[in-house]
Formats: C-alpha cells, sequence, structure tokens
C-alpha cells in the first residue's frame, strides 16, 4: 500500500520545527510503523536526504523507548500496544498519516521525533532506595505478599515509563507514570520502610520537572501501552495524603543518649 | 515546611483543596435544593423556613462566610492549576484527538467559572435584591410576609422566575452546574484517594444520578412558576395591597 506521511521534521532543541511531507511506496502490511519509517529513511539517504530521527530500542514493546503521536494519538491508539508493535494492516491505502513526537514542556525535542525524558529518570532517582536483604534465600512464607498485592503490585510494574500518558494529557501531567512507580513499591513489604519519603519526593520531583496537574480525564490509561489503570492515581493521591498527614519524622537520636 | 504550605504548594495537594471545597459546596447545593423545594408546599413552608435562617445571622453569617472563602479557594486552586496546565505544553499538537477525555472533563474550568458567573447574578438578584436585575419591575426588598415579618420569599421566588429570560438564565447555569458535577463528584474521590476499581464504576454512575436529580430539581422551580405555580398567591397578595394602598370606595387604575 502507497501512504501519505506528514512528518515532525526539527533540527534540535532551539529550532521551531514544522511539517514535511513525504511518500510511503509498496508498505507491506506485515511490516511494523517502525519499520516502515526505516523504509522511508533509506529512500531518503539514497536520496542523500537527512534521515527521520526517531527513538527505538526493543521494538517488542518492553522498553519504552519508541514515542510517535500518530494521527493525534500516542503510541497510534490500538489498545494496549506500543508504536514498534503497531503493524501497517493497521492503516489503509492512500492514507495520509500525523507523526508527531511528543510535546511537553517536561519532555523538550531534541530532533525531529526524538524528545529527551531525563525528567522521568529524575522522578526514579527521587523515589531514592528500597530496603531489600540480602544474604541467603529467604524461606517462601518468610515474607507473606497477599497474592492480590502481588498482582496489583505488578500491573502497577508493567509501567515501561515511555510517556504516553504524559504526551495524550491534555495537561501533560505524568501522574500515571508516577502513580504506577509509586503504587508497585507501596503495594509490598519491601517498599514499606521509605513509603512515605518515596511518595512526597517523587511527586515533588515531579512537580519541579514541569508537568502538568492531573484533571482526571482518563485520557491517560486509554493510551498505555501496559493498560496501566487510573485507579493507581487515586491510589497516589492516597499514599501522598498519607505521607503529608505522617509528617517528617522528629530526629532523635537513636538510642545513643 | 508546614502542612498547608506543602498542601498548597503540590500539584496534588492543590487538588486536595479543589475536593475538599468542592465536596462542601456540593453539601451546600443539596441542602440549598432540598429547602427551595418547599416552594411547592403551601407559601407559609418557605416563608417560615426563610423567616428561620433570617432570625439567626449569628449562624447563617458564619456558613455564608465559610462557603465564600471556600469558592474563592476552589477558583483560584483551578486557575492556578489551569496556568500551570496550559505552560505544561507550551506547543499543541497538530492533530490531537481527545481520546477517553468526556467533554465535561475538558470544560471543566469554563463551566465552572460560567457557575461563578451565575452565583454572582443568583446573590444580586435574591439575597442582595438588587431591583435593577430582576427584570420584574417589583422591588424584592418591599415584599414582606407579614406573617413573619420577614422576606416573603415565595412571592419573590414566582415574581423572579416568571420572566422568561432570567428563568432561562436559571435552567442553563443548572445545566452547567450538572456537567461539572458530573465529572467533578468522581474526580473529588479520585482527588482524594478514596476510590479503587471496585467503586470506581460505582461512583461514576453515582455522580451522574446526582448531578441530574441536582439539575432536574432546581429547574423545577423556574419550570414550575413559569407554567402558573403561584401565581394564585401572587395575585392574592396583590390584591391585599391594592386594598391597603386604595381604600375601599376608590377605584384600582
Ligand atoms: C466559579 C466557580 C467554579 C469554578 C471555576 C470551578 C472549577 C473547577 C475545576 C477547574 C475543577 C477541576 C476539575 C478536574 O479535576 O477535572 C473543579 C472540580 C470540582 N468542582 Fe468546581 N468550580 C466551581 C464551582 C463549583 C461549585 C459551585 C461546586 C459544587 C457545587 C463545585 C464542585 C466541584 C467538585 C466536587 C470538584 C471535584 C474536585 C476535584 O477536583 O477533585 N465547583 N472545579
Ligand atoms: S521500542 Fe521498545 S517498546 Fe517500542
Amino acid at each position: 500500500m502507497n501512504l501519505t506521511l506528514k512528518v515532525w521534521r526539527q533540527k534540535n532543541a532551539n529550532n521551531p520545527g514544522h511539517f514535511e511531507t513525504y511518500q510511503a511506496r509498496d508498505v507491506i502490511e506485515d511490516m511494523s510503523f517502525l519499520e516502515m519509517l526505516d523504509v522511508v529513511n533509506e529512500d531518503l539517504i539514497a536520496q542523500g536526504q537527512e534521515p527521520i530521527a526517531f527513538d527505538s530500542d526493543c521494538r517488542e514493546g518492553i522498553c519504552g523507548t519508541c514515542s510517535l503521536v500518530i494521527n493525534g494519538i500516542p503510541h497510534g491508539g490500538h489498545k494496549g500496544t506500543t508504536v514498534c508493535q503497531l503493524h501497517m494492516r493497521r492503516f489503509h491505502d492512500g492514507q495520509t498519516i500525523t507523526v508527531e513526537p511528543w510535546r511537553a514542556r517536561a519532555f523538550p525535542i531534541l530532533r525531529d521525533l526524538v524528545c529527551d525524558r531525563t525528567a522521568f529518570d529524575k522522578i526514579i532517582q527521587a523515589g531514592g532506595f528500597v530496603s531489600v536483604n540480602t544474604g541467603g534465600t529467604p524461606d517462601a512464607n518468610a515474607l507473606p505478599v497477599p497474592k492480590t498485592d502481588a498482582d496489583l503490585a505488578m500491573d502497577a510494574a508493567a509501567c515501561i515509563g515511555c510517556g504516553a500518558c504524559v504526551a495524550t494529557c491534555k495537561n501533560a501531567s505524568a501522574m500515571l507514570f508516577v502513580a504506577a512507580k509509586v503504587s508497585q513499591l507501596a503495594l509490598l513489604p519491601q517498599g514499606k520502610p521509605e513509603r512515605e519519603r518515596r511518595a512526597l519526593n517523587m511527586v515533588r520531583a515531579m512537580d519541579e520537572a514541569g508537568f502538568g496537574a492531573c484533571t482526571v480525564t482518563g485520557a491517560c490509561e486509554a493510551v498505555c501501552p501496559k493498560e496501566v489503570s487510573l485507579s493507581f492515581i487515586a491510589r497516589l493521591n492516597r499514599e501522598f495524603g498519607r505521607a503529608l498527614l505522617k509528617g517528617e519524622p522528629k530526629k532523635s537520636s537513636g538510642g545513643a543518649g | 515546611m508546614n502542612l498547608w504550605t506543602q498542601v498548597w504548594r503540590s500539584s496534588l495537594g492543590k487538588k486536595y483543596v479543589m475536593a475538599v471545597s468542592g465536596f462542601v459546596l456540593l453539601l451546600f447545593v443539596v441542602g440549598h435544593l432540598a429547602g427551595n423545594l418547599q416552594i411547592f408546599l403551601p407559601p407559609h413552608y418557605l416563608n417560615h423556613y426563610a423567616a428561620f435562617l433570617q432570625s439567626n445571622l449569628e449562624v447563617i453569617w458564619p456558613v455564608r462566610l465559610v462557603l465564600l472563602a471556600l469558592l474563592v479557594l476552589h477558583i483560584v486552586a483551578a486557575v492556578q492549576l489551569e496556568v500551570e496546565n496550559k505552560a505544561a505544553r507550551p506547543t499543541s499538537y497538530a492533530q490531537k484527538e481527545p481520546g477517553a477525555a468526556s467533554f465535561a472533563s475538558r470544560s471543566m474550568l469554563l463551566s465552572g467559572l460560567m457557575i461563578g458567573a451565575f452565583v454572582v447574578y443568583h446573590l444580586l438578584h435574591y439575597t442582595a435584591v438588587v431591583q435593577a436585575v430582576n427584570f420584574t419591575g417589583v422591588d424584592f426588598a418591599k415584599l414582606v410576609d407579614p406573617a413573619t415579618g420577614h422576606r416573603d420569599v415565595y412571592a419573590m421566588t414566582v415574581y423572579g422566575f416568571s420572566k422568561l429570560p432570567v428563568s432561562a438564565f436559571y435552567l442553563l447555569a443548572m445545566g452547567l452546574l450538572c456537567l461539572h458535577l458530573s465529572h467533578g463528584t468522581q474526580s473529588m474521590f479520585q482527588s482524594l484517594g478514596w476510590k479503587n476499581s471496585y467503586y470506581s464504576p460505582l461512583i461514576a454512575k453515582a455522580a451522574w444520578v446526582l448531578a441530574v436529580v441536582l439539575f432536574l430539581g432546581y429547574s423545577s422551580i423556574p419550570v414550575g412558576v413559569l407554567l402558573g405555580h403561584g401565581q394564585d398567591y401572587l395575585k392574592q397578595i396583590e390584591s391585599k395591597v391594592a386594598v391597603t394602598q386604595f381604600p375601599a370606595g376608590k377605584e384600582i387604575k
């Protein structure tokens, strides 16, 4: 099939950027969206033009690197799918497809379709460490975790940190991402000792990075390739409130007199 | 940092403030409707209720001030968050799908600000009784119920809503309130973290039911008046006024 692509081109972070139109000819239905772009890039290189820069790594939907807004929907709008797993059979011959990068103040565009998601790393760093016992393997039942909690923690842990939630949110809010990370550890005994500190610090880092606030539109959970649920945001609100109410612990000498 | 600063400075905290203030305002809106629906009982019910409120100023004023303060907090937080939210995406998409975001959720600030404008009008109309905004030519401040010695709220309401444009404006405002609360009530539970995957479908449904019930309840008053409710009472008091103004034997022009 043949497609018309309207692709965002931007030299670097300081350039304004614009759309360029390209023709993608003889696209095979079984190609992924990224493979289609690879073919377009081969053509561009052959013509001596600058290829379209876009991010990808695993190309199997687990790393969260790919990040394209296709026709106004991050990852292209096929439920539970990253754009590297989106196949061209989802499109039809003659279609015009608009391809844009994630757009958020906290994710500055570096080039074309590539944005800088360092803000997410900063939030993760702000979360700090998790106390985990080392030494011999613990007895199977020494640290009981209810099955429902383990499953819920895994649902949260499924977040691959791609940033589609930020990209789609009308407020460019990172709440779903932060909610997934905070919830995952708040649900497990391993994360308990640092529970309050982690919630406070991650929320602070999120606010400092310049993301917007949540207005509960639910757009994020709809595009999340890992289908992380909006109810984790309620949990984050609860964790943060709980941490605020507990307050900073008073410094004590720890029995050292 | 003290608790209040921490709450107000964080995006989540500001949403707590919006949720708590929104919740208290919602309680008021429910209570206010219950009081107002007494218009469908014989006139002395509403007038006695009004006289009861008017004669307990030491209760009414603190309540008014708290509600006003909460409304101000709610609006200030809403506007500040909106400014931050807009700043969080300096360049917009060439093509954007709203996705799962509902119309109500996308128009919260607009519906809210229009409710705010309505509240100002409503207070001028029936609380401050500014004659210029009621468009009936009747001075509501002069409507006194002889039985209570306080304002004849029943007559005032019937006069007020007899004007079609005024009633239409009230209906529009109640429609917007319905829209605002259909999303706001759900959002409130979410912002306070009082929600999980078991309760959220229930909360979503209850929010809509509550919003629609409030809309129907409030709308019934102007609609009822436009359909003729209370006109006989107006005739009755108008004839009494006429009798006192024009002693027997004189012609009424
Ligand atoms: C000028 C008046 C108002 C403005 C500007 C306003 C604005 C807003 C905005 C922007 C939100 C956030 C929406 C979101 O989270 O998606 C909100 C939430 C809410 N509003 Fe209002 N509103 C106003 C009046 C009211 C009134 C009169 C009520 C109650 C009867 C109310 C009840 C609520 C509730 C319950 C929420 C949910 C709280 C939350 O965000 O978690 N609002 N309002
Ligand atoms: S490239 Fe790894 S998830 Fe798409």
